[in-house]
């Protein structure tokens, strides 16, 4: 096939561009990353990444067999605890991960929308699994919704999200909330690989020898790499 | 020395990193993250399971605790029931609902799932019977006024309350009209077994609504009470907590812990008060990277040097 003149110009043409051009392959599925990254926090997110899915697999099970398949049926049994125990882990992992990224201050350099979505996600996955409690359809759901709905209808979102209503809960918890939640991780992931990992904090003066301002006397600007004159308690935010 | 604007230390962290890199096998990173997730899981489920308590029944109820069953039934035709004087949204009750700052969020919610108790729970599954120890009871209920049926009820329920155990056959002879005849044919019915579906059916054939049936339970004691036995009171964090010995939604840990502590302990407002500061909170949470003082709280704490200690091992 051959590219005519003006195929350029055509909206698929743009649109490839603008996502080649946003997140060229090599930032997509890079084979390199800076050495700094190099501590066990890392795997956090990945790990949080991992038990997501093993969560919407066993989820996707649950939802073959209806929500009543659990309490007549070992195998069905089984697939509910893993379905929870997936929940714990890609909490404890998700978790841990949060701790890491505000220990970092990861929305440095630009990266405050990935926060955003990281903190949002976060919300979200607590509103999915809640929505999961109360469609236990067990004495569990019957005392964590009665008791829940006082707190949603003290603020005026019981009137329209009614945790007493099973089908209402059934559609947030295995269709509108995961679809949401999907579409906040993804944006979430591709604005880490787009903007990279958060580099550690320098000091004062190695930002100011690579500020514009300092670029007319220094002509050749230094890799955020810190250098010896640098102290820790001069690290900056 | 000067020190660099936030729009310099922006830039200089947004920078393309210049520095030395290493190998990184992304897709291999995230394949054995997902086997090590997996078999986790796997071991978790066949070493611990999942709870999964019957849920309790309206035949259950009437059967293990039928002194509770009608006091709440007799609470729901006064009219001094949990749902029957909750406001929205469930009742029309400009005076009932918590408020957050003096703003009645609960009660702009508006009426959603508008219930009448005393028609929906007791007056409603009884007129389904043909049963003479009913059917009679209840004409003369519905033919008596509103206030002679309040002074019925409200008498036998104050009796109730006297009696030794709140047990009906202990209670002292007065004028309650048709309600004791009512309040125990409810119970009958209940012990029976059909109640559950009588609430139930009431909004039609097909329902994945039990906002009916959950509300009748959770106005009683009984569900309560076996709460508190499994240890999910509220005042016993119990909203993050689920049967048995396990972990629950311990996520929940800071919304739970606001009810625990005063003022939110002791408050009428005490959910719109907990929510109103969780939604803050997450607020703040999200919006972080521009909250002064917040934002460089990590600087300060100093963890990152432990994560990066390696990094800066070599560089200075």
């Amino acid at each position: 096939m051959t590219a005519q003149p003006g195929d350029e110009r055509m909206w698929t043409a743009r649109l490839r561009r603008r996502a080649v051009d946003t997140l060229p392959p090599d930032k997509l599925l890079p084979d390199r990353q800076p050495a700094y990254v190099a501590s066990w926090i890392y795997v956090f997110g990945v790990a949080t990444l991992a038990a997501l899915l093993v969560v919407l697999a066993s989820g996707g099970v649950l939802a073959l067999f209806g929500p009543q398949w659990y309490h007549t049926s070992t195998v069905g049994r089984f697939v509910n605890s893993l379905h929870l125990w997936s929940v714990e882990l890609f909490f404890f992992a998700m978790v841990v991960h949060l701790w890491g990224k505000f220990f970092m201050a990861a929305w440095r350099g630009r990266r405050a929308m990935t926060w955003i979505t990281g903190a949002i996600a976060f919300l979200g996955s607590i509103a999915t699994a809640f929505t999961g409690y109360v469609l236990q359809s067990n004495f569990d759901s019957q005392w964590i919704s009665t008791q829940a709905k006082d707190g949603l209808n003290s603020v005026g979102i019981g009137a329209w999200f009614n945790v007493l209503d099973y089908g209402q809960m059934l559609m947030f918890h295995i269709a509108l909330l995961p679809a949401v939640l999907g579409f906040i991780v993804v944006w979430h992931v591709l604005l880490v690989r787009r903007r990279g990992v958060v580099p550690p904090y320098a000091t004062d003066a190695e930002i100011l020898d690579t500020a514009p301002d300092a670029e007319a006397t220094a002509p050749e600007p230094t890799a955020p790499a810190p250098t010896e004159a640098a102290r820790s308690d001069e690290v900056a935010s | 020395m000067t020190r660099p604007t936030r729009r310099q230390r922006e830039a200089f962290y947004a920078r393309p990193w210049a520095g030395p890199t290493r190998r990184y096998d992304i897709v291999k990173e995230f394949v054995i993250a997902l086997v090590v997730m997996a078999l986790l899981t796997t071991g978790l489920a066949i070493l611990f399971g999942s709870p999964d308590r019957k849920a309790i029944t309206l035949q259950d109820w009437a059967k293990q605790a039928p002194a509770d069953f009608v006091a709440t039934t007799v609470a729901e035709l006064d009219g001094t029931s949990g749902t029957a004087t909750y406001g929205a949204p469930y009742t029309h009750d400009p005076s009932a609902g918590q408020k957050l700052l003096s703003l009645p969020l609960q009660r702009w919610g508006g009426v959603t799932e508008p219930i009448d108790a005393s028609q929906v729970f007791v007056l409603g599954p009884l007129s389904t019977s043909s049963d003479p120890a009913i059917s009679g009871p209840l004409s003369t209920y519905r033919a008596a006024g509103a206030d002679q049926q309040s002074s019925w009820a409200s008498k036998y329920g104050d009796a109730l309350a006297k009696a030794p155990d709140g047990d009906p056959a202990k209670v002292t002879a007065g004028d309650y009209g048709p309600v004791p005849a009512l309040a125990n044919g409810l119970l009958t019915m209940a012990e029976q077994g059909g109640l559950d579906g009588l609430i139930q059916e009431q909004g039609g054939f097909y329902q994945t609504n039990y906002s009916r049936s959950l509300l009748f339970l959770a106005d009683g004691s009984y569900l309560e009470a076996q709460a508190r036995g499994e240890n999910l009171g509220g005042d016993q964090w119990g909203m993050m907590n689920e049967t048995g010995r396990y972990p629950g939604q311990a996520w929940l840990w800071l919304y739970t812990f606001w009810y625990q502590v005063k003022p939110f302990s002791t408050s009428d407002n005490a959910d719109a008060l907990v929510w109103g500061l969780m939604m803050v909170l997450s607020a703040a949470l999200v919006l972080l990277p521009f909250i002064p003082g917040l934002r460089a709280l990590p600087r300060r704490l100093g963890v990152y040097r432990l994560i990066w200690r390696e990094h800066y091992r070599n560089a200075y």
